[in-house]
């Protein structure tokens, strides 16, 4: 990246030094420099550009771009004021720190991407410089349109769907990744209570082990750790049973595949969040699977041996509720496996479970990597199956609770959801354990997705 | 002959088995007709599981189009997926043409941005994009549904390029020869070729909409902007007493939502299945 950046410096101020006045024209008014070259179409939407930044900047944007970097955000409460000169209260609107930063950084995206418009300006510039020195023709209009959707078709491919993400991901994103940096909490709600940059003060209470075993450090751990091993057995439980149900159901001797396949896939016909409620309300204390067994089980909420029943019936559930993904997957993979392989290993003569230990299993770890890892993930972030089940609960004092908002079958984003909607809300600490996720996952995905050979090989069938 | 027996009582056991997982599968679907179908007793929970009373009909079904905002839901569903499903595909299709076939300086770093980006989780930034959609005066709009739906589709690049990565070079490269524009060779080479994973994308992102209550529950606040998902939760979740009093219009509804999802499937399965294997196949 420094790299990049260095290179872009070099190539801006080799373009002034060396290039024409037309191009160091175009260093101030963006798309002179094309007017000169007599390229008036291209010229003209560099200047358009320059003209609505320039616009935006004037009516507002300089200014929310100058109140986030003043250090604070917003002074200024609304709220009513006293005139004296009219002798009565009167409304005023004041400061709103959570769009002073939103604002804010919205502002600061779109100076980002004007300033990559005004560098591929100034280099294009230079280049049509180069171009006439050698004597040579420069491309019209058209063809540079023409351009666009051949050699540089990439663009108009990628041009809006990344708009889109900027908008609806990138912004939003470092908004929070800011939020954790301020004190926005139930203390701090704008309007009427304005937030301010306390710096690394939310991180600190994450790295504080003392203060008894309620510590947002130590239930930090307990979420953290429950989060791991939940994310482990809820992909590995539903991948070998997926593919142990898969090699059955594909079994020689075995009939009436279909009816079988059908029956377990129908499951994914009912949403999730639907199958879910059914199941915690069969579950339930009061639930018909009580009712049956003319038992009193707490299923979902007992709480003893650090809550083991509900932990188990979540897993549970959650088999239920994946295998028939993996059935369907593993199902068509396993129909890829060369014979050769099998024939190979019979010749050899292998026991069925040794086949399935040296050939089938290989083969299948290796050729869906990549769906293990999106699985992992996925279920690190898995928010329906616990939500919808046990909420997060059940509530245990001792080792979660206290002032943490935390409970015993929390993930990491259960945990985050419910600091952000709760009726006292803490979406500072929210923001925290968002970063906290995002850097386990993006930490585990680029690793494995380093060593994986789809990223190398990506090229092999073609 | 002993291999023989061997096989068969090997045979039986993985049938019992298979039969007993198959019915364990089925039991909460069954569960869940069942309660749609019960009209009496009409309470949430019931103390027998067939109680002296029984009475099964289609009363709740009834009750579900004429006195729920349902339909309207259905409606607004329907809308909503179909156009983020249409504009999900698009991106999706343009972000994986382009990081498969096409070259270009950035494409390496984009890829590792775009699986970053991927990693932080959705709702962590939901209420921010409740404000940016304020902001664009779109908030209790089935628009602003549609934009957030697909606004961040080019994430999910991942499967869709594994399966245009296995797809030949050949046939493109003869049709530029004969001297076709990028374009032509997107929209005339590569898609009918990919049709196993437009059917995928198509399917996964058509039902996103009819499973989602969290994001709908954020950005639309009034009853007739619901989707059916937000209205069906809401029914046993929101109103006091609501489990009891609507869970068998709840179930009614659920069924309603899988039979369309069902019968979706079933149109598509053959490619579907297709599909994923071809993204996921990848070593």
């Amino acid at each position: 990246m420094a790299n990049g950046d260095k290179n872009a410096v070099k190539k801006i101020s080799g373009a002034f030094k060396r290039g024409s006045l037309a191009t160091r024209l175009s260093f101030f008014i963006m798309g002179a420099g094309h007017f000169l070259h007599r390229r008036y179409a291209k010229g003209a939407l560099y200047l358009a550009v320059q003209v609505l930044f320039f616009l935006f900047m004037i009516s507002g944007g300089a200014q929310t771009v100058a109140h986030l970097f003043s250090g604070d955000l917003g002074t200024r409460v609304s709220g009513e004021v006293w005139n004296e000169e009219l002798q009565i209260f009167e409304k005023v609107r004041g400061d709103n720190s959570f769009l002073v930063l939103l604002y804010g950084v919205a502002a600061l995206l779109l100076t980002a991407v004007y300033l990559y418009l005004w560098y591929q300006n100034v280099l294009d510039c230079y280049k049509a410089d180069v171009m006439l020195r050698k004597g040579e023709r420069l491309p019209t209009a058209r063809e540079e349109a023409l351009r666009l959707i051949n050699e540089r078709f990439h663009i108009p491919l990628l041009l809006p769907p990344l708009l889109g993400l900027l908008v609806f991901t990138v912004l939003p994103l470092v908004f929070m990744v800011l939020i954790a940096f301020t004190n926005y909490d139930y203390a701090h709600m704008p309007p009427g209570k304005l937030f301010d940059w306390v710096g690394l003060q939310n991180f600190k209470a994450f790295f504080t082990l003392s203060g008894g075993t309620s510590s947002f450090a130590k239930v930090f751990l307990r979420v953290l750790l429950w989060t791991f091993v939940w994310a482990f057995l809820a992909t590995f439980s539903n991948y070998f049973i997926g593919l142990v149900l898969a090699l059955a159901i594909n079994r020689k001797g075995i009939r009436a595949k279909s009816v079988f396949r059908t029956m377990f896939v129908l499951a994914i016909a009912v949403p999730q969040f639907v199958s879910l409620l059914l199941m915690q309300k069969i579950l339930d204390g009061d639930g018909i699977l009580n009712k049956i067994l003319g038992t009193e089980i707490l299923w979902l909420s007992d709480q003893r041996n650090f809550s083991l029943l509900p932990r188990l019936m979540i897993l549970l559930v959650n088999i239920w509720v994946g295998v028939p993904y993996t059935l369907l997957m593993s199902t068509g993979i396993l129909i890829n496996i060369p014979s050769d392989y099998f024939e190979a290993a019979k010749i050899d003569g292998a026991s069925p479970l040794k086949a399935f230990m040296h050939v089938t299993l290989p083969y299948m770890l290796q050729v869906t990597t990549p769906y293990l890892i999106t699985q992992f993930v996925t279920n690190v972030n898995n928010f329906n199956v616990i939500w919808l089940l046990t909420g997060g609960g059940p509530v245990d004092n001792i080792y979660y609770g206290g002032g943490t908002q935390a409970q015993s079958t929390d993930l990491l984003v259960t945990w985050l959801y419910r600091l952000t909607t709760d009726k006292n809300p803490r979406y500072n600490v929210a923001a925290v354990i968002g970063i906290a996720i995002f850097i386990i996952c993006a930490t585990a995905s680029l690793i494995v997705y380093g060593r994986s050979a789809s990223a190398r090989s990506e090229e092999d069938f073609q | 002959m002993r291999q023989r027996t061997r096989t068969r009582i090997a045979d039986g056991v993985i049938y019992l088995l298979l039969t007993a997982l198959a019915i364990l599968w089925v039991l909460p679907i069954v569960y869940l007709l069942y309660t749609a179908f019960r009209v009496q007793p009409n309470t949430g929970i019931i103390n027998q599981l067939i109680p002296e009373n029984l009475r099964l009909g289609f009363g709740n079904f009834a009750r579900l189009f004429r006195a729920t905002d349902f339909p309207i839901w259905l409606k607004n569903t329907l809308v909503v997926s179909i156009s983020s499903c249409a504009l999900t595909t698009l991106f999706i299709l343009m972000v994986s043409y382009a990081l498969s076939r096409l070259r270009f300086r950035m494409r390496k770093p984009l890829m590792r941005v775009l699986l970053v980006l991927g990693m932080f989780p959705g709702f962590m930034s939901m209420i921010a994009v409740y404000f940016i959609l304020k902001a664009m005066g779109l908030t209790n709009s089935l628009l602003a549904l549609v934009l957030v739906y697909s606004g961040s589709a080019a994430l999910s690049y991942y499967i869709c390029k594994g399966f245009f990565d296995t797809v030949p070079r050949a046939m493109e490269e003869a049709a530029v020869l004969d001297g076709a524009s990028q374009p032509v060779v997107f929209w005339k080479i590569i898609l009918p070729m990919a049709k196993p994973i437009i059917v995928y994308t198509v399917l996964t992102s058509f039902i996103s909409p009819w499973c989602d209550f969290i994001f709908v529950n954020t950005i639309i606040g009034e009853s007739s902007k619901y989707t059916v998902s937000l209205g069906l939760y809401k029914m046993i979740n929101a109103e006091r007493n609501g489990f009891n009093d609507n869970f068998t219009v709840f179930c009614a509804g659920a069924t309603v939502v899988a039979a369309i999802i069902v019968t979706l499937f079933m149109a598509m399965q053959p490619y579907y299945v297709e599909g994923v294997t071809a993204g996921a196949v990848k070593g």
